[in-house]
Formats: structure tokens, sequence, C-alpha cells
């Protein structure tokens, strides 16, 4: 079965995020990340505005799994987003 | 500053209001080791789970420990970042649940 495509909005510095990277990890999921506090100018600017229209709150992290968009380090949704549950 | 001498110091202040640093200590110094990295980038010790303007006016409200780890703590029992935790929360007497950003968004500057 394939997996959905995972991107992840992260920081650098965030442990939440941090924890996400290595849950996805350990479940062999492969994503994309972006650290959002390591861009500068406009590229951040772009960037923020993406993850604006999956969470308008801009928090991290934002993970987005297919169509569904998980916002924190929620184990449980991030596991029924990937059909793991 | 070494992780460590943050540790030492913000728990000599902390500790005494009720606030404890998370028993994990491997999130706990990787946090402090974020911290410090905060302050070397942008010259102030901003929260390392949100993104910083780079303003310290702007952030002034998520200087660690920021202006929501009392709510939250109270609340939660655990800052937005699992940094500062309440003892019951450490000692597994409460839930250990994801806490959401109390920030209000018109105050992120971006």
């Amino acid at each position: 079965m394939s997996q959905p495509n995972v991107k992840i909005y992260s920081l650098s510095t965030c442990s939440h995020c941090k924890a996400t990277k290595k849950f996805l990890g350990e479940c062999t999921i492969k994503y994309e990340f972006v650290d959002v506090d390591k861009l500068e100018g406009d590229e951040r600017k772009a960037i923020i505005e993406d993850v604006k229209k999956f969470n308008p709150r801009c928090s991290f992290p934002t993970i987005i799994i297919g169509e569904t968009v998980v916002v924190g380090y929620k184990e449980k949704e991030i596991k029924e987003a990937l059909g793991m549950e | 500053m070494t992780p460590q001498e943050l540790y030492d110091r913000m728990k000599k202040v902390q500790e005494p209001k009720g606030y404890y640093f998370n028993k994990d200590k491997e999130r706990a110094f990787e946090l402090l080791e974020a911290l410090i990295a905060n302050r070397e980038n942008y010259g102030y010790m901003g929260c390392p789970c949100r993104l910083l303007s780079g303003d310290r006016e702007l952030d002034r409200d998520i200087f660690c420990p920021c202006v929501y780890s009392v709510p939250d703590i109270e609340e939660f029992g655990s800052c937005y970042c699992s940094l500062y935790v309440s003892k019951e929360w450490n000692e597994g007497k409460i839930p250990q649940e994801y806490v959401p950003e109390r920030r209000p968004p018109e105050k992120m500057p971006y």
C-alpha cells in the first residue's frame, strides 16, 4: 500500500517538531520537511503564507498528510491520517 | 552559557513558583540548547516552539518562560513546549496532553 505524501512545516528548535520527525522516521514513513526558522526574506514570507493556508494560526509543526492537516504532534491523528489505525 | 548552567539557574528561580523542568532530561536539555541558540541568533531567549520575528519588542510575550506558560501550566500542567511543567504532570498524576497555542493570532507579527 502506498503511503500518502507527508510534508512537515517545522522549526529547527521545536521539541514537538523533532518528536514528529522521529516518530515518522521510526514508522519508516517518508516525509519532506521545511524548517521555517531557517528561511529568510521572501522565501520565509512565502512559506509562512503556505502554512497559514493549512493552519491560520501558523503554529508548528503543521503536518500535511495527503489531504489531512494535523496541527501539533498528535500521534493518534497522525496514525489515523496515515491509515495506521 | 551551557545548557546545564541555564538549567541550574532557572531551576532555582522557577521551582519555588511551582514550575518544574520536564523530568525527561533529554527533552529539557534539547530545549535549553535551543534557547541558547535563539539568544545567539536573535539576541533574546524566545520560545523554541514558536517562530520568532527577530524583533524583541514584538516577541516580548514569548521570552521564555512566556506569559502563556502560567495559564497553560494551570490548565494543562505543561507549557506549550513542555519545558516547564507542574509537579503533578511530571509525576504522571495528570494526563500529558497536547497543549494548544494560546498566543492570540494578532500577536503574531507575520
